[in-house]
């Protein structure tokens, strides 16, 4: 069952309407994943002149994956970059394989089959030449796109051979022989984004830019409060409004309940098809609807808060996993702190809104969609609009931004409904006020904690009850954590409860899903728990990692809602230690000066295979405003940093996504969402910007994905910073509800 | 109604509503999609042009404010070849997702214009409307920089061909 629970993308689920999204498996696949052959001919077209054409299969939305997949391809099949030109391909999983991005598994789902489809790629014209020149293929040897004989200085370009090469039948992937990591000229060596220079100039690229002829546009006004459905409305007047095509009222499928799940149907509203998008957006601002609001309009932010209070105070409604006597053992601490942690709703905010393009033509769909998951979200069309799934064709458009959102394809499904409306192509955009009123927010919650601490200072204990939403066992997508999260199997006692209360809303993974918040509550409290026993928060860290660690046992539940294990059973500890210890050394951690309203702090995490550990400088004004000055990022993904320059751009801008959630926060009332743009949602500028300088531990580890682990330490570690820096310790986000705003 | 438009030197003309924003009248009536919807309030620069030499948040100018003045997008910023700002963000491999570019680099040019030796400060103060949800704010400071060097290059360059 274990096995089967890790297994990737549990879409089975899906029908179920609970689509459980288990992105973050362990990166060796599951025995019994059906996976197609991927021959090197799907992915590698070569052409006389030796431009050589890459197939990216995965979405793009700026983690650089139409550099990184066609890299690892290209060093195996040993051509220069230079002639190497990237193609996105469309959604087909048949001859791709998995084609979504999220959880960071790009790179390590990525890393072995991609090599060895360049490795096949380039067996097949080591074989070409060699049957050509009647050699055998053991003396044939290769370099920047040709084949060699170095005894008769023979040499044929890839260009010549590619031909008959691509119609030999391709070795089996696992029966190539790989490049020694030291000849690797590509993998480790920076490459420019293959879109960049399409960005520079403006050039039409994104989910946003689909123009098709004759393509209308499309809005979609919906309720002020999930899943609100129209009464009555002043269609025929709008339908009189100038450019206005076509109006109609989506009935949607959502129905409010207790848990939301992942994909909890198409949403109701009216849908305004105009000629420009213009046009639809002025004939919504004269709609008068009268709204059936429903059940979800008596949800508020104040009301989860009262509510989370009662449930902290009651016994937990279920408990996740416990060992070592934490009860009855508790009381013979000496010393126990008790602490809530609480933090809000926060949306994600990509910086192109949601949208997509669709047209229906003779029986077809044909959709461009800048989901992350395109497989689902073609799976989910056809099952809302009932038309069969091969009669639907996806092209894969770059994003701009996804952060998780993508990985729901709400937006897209409400594209293709309306499009199979309209004889025309249909470009649906949200406007940004509906993308913050309609997003799938990362869940709140509140934390009660309490930690022990024996006579020499070692923690001993580590209980906390989770109050999250949901109903049961069925907990808000995007705001589980694991049971094995650290300090979990660290600590000698231990304890995991949860408390859920209803959520008629839509959430869905943030960026690091759970480690987002989990990350922040689980090294402020190790930060209070070291302060307490007086000592080093470092030094009290690196002590716990040495602990014998108390196993994962099979039939323990090893995650809350949809998050997946990242505890004991995957954690490495000297890994965790090595980060802490790279970033201590560059930070100057040891000697750094303790001075009123200055301060340094730290944190480190794994999530989604990486380690990270942050060190955050950060000064407090007299007016409570914090200046973050510089942030030192120490990350192990393994034995390669596949294309460094992007890596470091990424690693610099979680750290700045990271440090923004501090900021953010969504509130309900009368279950509307009260804030509309990024002026009451902010995202950090460039006048907050601190210097933030990134360093790796290579480890003999399989490279791992990048989007997200850099993100959770930079919380705690700028919200620990503050606490050296004032002395008052942070509980609850934003920090203006502390108290604190960013200078 | 009909407005006459000068942008990226041509003249163009669009049958559209006086109230209608530029951004809309570029994006969508004459299909220069560069230039960025972001937030439609002129809190987030992804929508950035210039008006004249002014850097302008074209989501919150209507087509009918704009009299005479020239128009530069995102496209018409190079004719022949790319601005130093173009060349800096692709040697400096600044986007991430990319949205927000067009706009940051038009903030930047319009800086240049003005301040063709900026101080960080100076950087940080005008670039400070643009929004980056991928956070590169660090490489866009270092490829306006970057982009000071080589605009100065290419400017003594010039001169000293001219001469
Ligand atoms: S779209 Fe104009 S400033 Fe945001
Ligand atoms: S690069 Fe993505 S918003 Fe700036």
């Amino acid at each position: 069952m274990r096995m089967n629970r890790r297994s990737f993308l549990q879409l089975a689920t899906l029908a179920g309407g609970g689509m459980a999204l288990r992105l973050y498996h362990l990166p060796t696949l599951d025995a019994q994943e059906k996976l197609p052959e991927l021959t090197p001919q799907a992915f590698v077209h070569i052409a006389p002149d030796g431009i050589t054409t890459i197939m990216a299969r995965a979405s793009e939305s700026g983690q650089g994956m139409r550099n990184m997949l066609p890299m690892l391809i290209a060093e195996e099949l040993d051509v220069d970059w230079k002639n190497v030109r990237v193609q996105q391909a469309d959604l087909d999983e048949s001859r791709y394989g998995r084609q979504f991005s999220g959880g960071s598994m790009n790179t390590p789902l990525g890393w072995d089959p991609m090599r060895r489809v360049g490795a096949a790629a380039r067996q097949l014209l080591v074989a070409t030449a060699a049957e050509q020149w009647n050699l055998p293929v053991s003396a044939c040897t290769t370099a920047h796109g040709h084949v060699l004989h170095k005894a008769t200085g023979r040499s044929a370009s890839y260009g010549e051979l590619a031909s008959s090469a691509a119609s030999r039948k391709a070795p089996p992937l696992d029966n190539v022989t790989l490049k020694d990591p030291s000849e690797y000229r590509i993998i480790g060596h920076s490459t420019q984004g293959v879109d960049i220079p399409a960005i520079t100039t403006g050039k039409p690229l994104f989910g946003i830019d689909v123009e098709l002829p004759g393509m209308l546009y499309a809005s979609i006004q919906k309720a002020p409060v999930f899943a609100g459905k129209v009464k009555n409305a002043n269609l025929d007047e709008i339908r009189k409004m100038p450019g206005i095509r076509h109006v109609f009222v989506i009935e949607g499928t959502i129905r409010p309940a207790a848990f939301t799940p992942w994909e909890p149907g198409i949403e109701p509203g009216i849908a305004i098809v105009a000629d420009t998008w213009w046009q639809a957006q002025t004939a919504r601002t004269q709609l008068k609807v009268d709204w059936d609001l429903g059940p979800a309009a008596s949800q508020s932010s104040e009301g989860f808060r009262q509510r989370a209070k009662e449930l902290l105070a009651e016994p937990p409604g279920n408990t996740v996993r416990t060992y070592g006597n934490v009860e009855s053992s508790l009381h013979t601490a000496a010393k126990v702190v008790q602490a809530t942690y609480e933090y809000p709703f926060i949306a994600h905010m990509t910086m192109e809104a949601q949208g997509a393009t669709a047209h229906w033509k003779n029986g077809r769909m044909e959709m461009w969609s800048t989901s992350t998951q395109p497989e689902n979200g073609r799976e989910l069309v056809a099952q809302t609009l009932g038309i069969d799934k091969s009669a639907i064709t996806t092209h894969m458009i770059r994003s701009g931004g996804s952060f998780g959102r993508r990985l729901q394809n709400d937006y897209l499904v409400e594209a293709a409904w309306i499009a199979k409306r309209v004889d025309a192509p249909v470009k649906l955009l949200w406007s940004r006020e509906d993308d913050i009123s309609h997003d799938g927010l990362r869940p709140g919650g509140t934390m009660g904690l309490m930690g022990g601490l024996d006579a020499r200072g070692r923690l001993t204990h580590w209980r906390q009850h989770f109050i999250t939403f949901g109903e049961n066992h069925h907990l808000a997508s995007g705001g589980g954590i694991g049971s094995d999260s650290y300090p979990a199997g660290f600590v000698p006692a231990y304890a995991l409860y949860t408390s859920a209360q209803p959520l008629m809303l839509r959430t869905g993974a943030l960026r690091a899903p759970g480690d987002n918040a989990y990350c922040w509550v689980a090294q402020s409290f190790l930060d209070e728990m070291a302060f307490a026993a007086g000592r080093d928060p470092l030094e009290f860290q690196l002590e716990l990692l040495s602990n014998q660690r108390v196993p994962w046992t099979v039939g323990q539940p090893d995650a809350v809602g949809d998050h997946e294990p990242t505890g004991p059973s995957v954690l490495v500890p000297e890994r965790f230690k090595g980060v802490l210890q790279l970033v201590a050394e560059k930070s100057g951690w040891a000697t750094r000066k303790k001075q009123p309203g200055r301060g340094m702090g730290i944190a480190a995490w794994f999530c989604h295979l990486g380690y990270f550990a942050e060190v955050a400088d950060v000064s407090v004004d007299k007016d409570n405003n914090v200046t973050v000055h510089n942030v030192w990022a120490a990350g192990d993904i393994g034995s390669q940093i596949i294309n460094p320059r992007a890596a470091e751009n990424m690693v610099q801008g979680g750290i700045m996504d990271g440090m923004s959630a501090l900021g953010q926060e969504i509130t309900l009332a009368n279950g509307r969402i009260e804030q509309s743009n990024f002026h009451n949602h902010p995202i950090l500028r460039m006048r907050q910007t601190p210097k933030i300088e990134v360093f790796w531990n290579r480890t003999h580890y399989p490279p791992t994905g990048l989007g997200e682990p850099s993100l959770p330490p930079v919380l705690p570690a700028v919200t620990n910073a503050i606490f050296a820096a004032t002395g008052r310790r942070i509980r609850t986000l934003p920090l203006q509800r502390s108290g604190f705003n960013w200078a | 109604m009909l407005f006459k438009l000068k942008i990226n030197q041509r003249i163009e003309t669009v049958d559209v509503s006086p109230d209608t924003p530029l951004l809309w009248v570029l994006r969508d009536v004459l299909h220069l999609v560069g230039t960025k919807y972001g937030c439609g309030m002129g809190v987030c620069g992804a929508c950035t042009v210039h008006l004249g030499d002014q850097a302008i948040r074209s989501c919150s100018i209507p087509v009918s404010a704009l009299g005479d003045q020239p128009i530069t997008t995102i496209e018409g910023l190079a004719e022949a070849e790319r601005h130093p700002v173009q060349l800096a963000w692709e040697s400096l491999d600044v986007p991430q997702c990319g949205y927000c570019q067009a706009g940051q680099i038009m903030s930047a040019t319009a800086l240049l214009h003005h301040t063709p030796h900026p101080t960080v400060e100076d950087i940080d103060a005008a670039m400070s409307g643009n929004l980056c949800r991928c956070g590169t704010y660090t490489r866009i400071r270092e490829a306006i920089q970057h982009a000071a060097s080589l605009g100065h290059t290419a400017a003594a360059h010039k001169t000293a061909h001219g001469e």
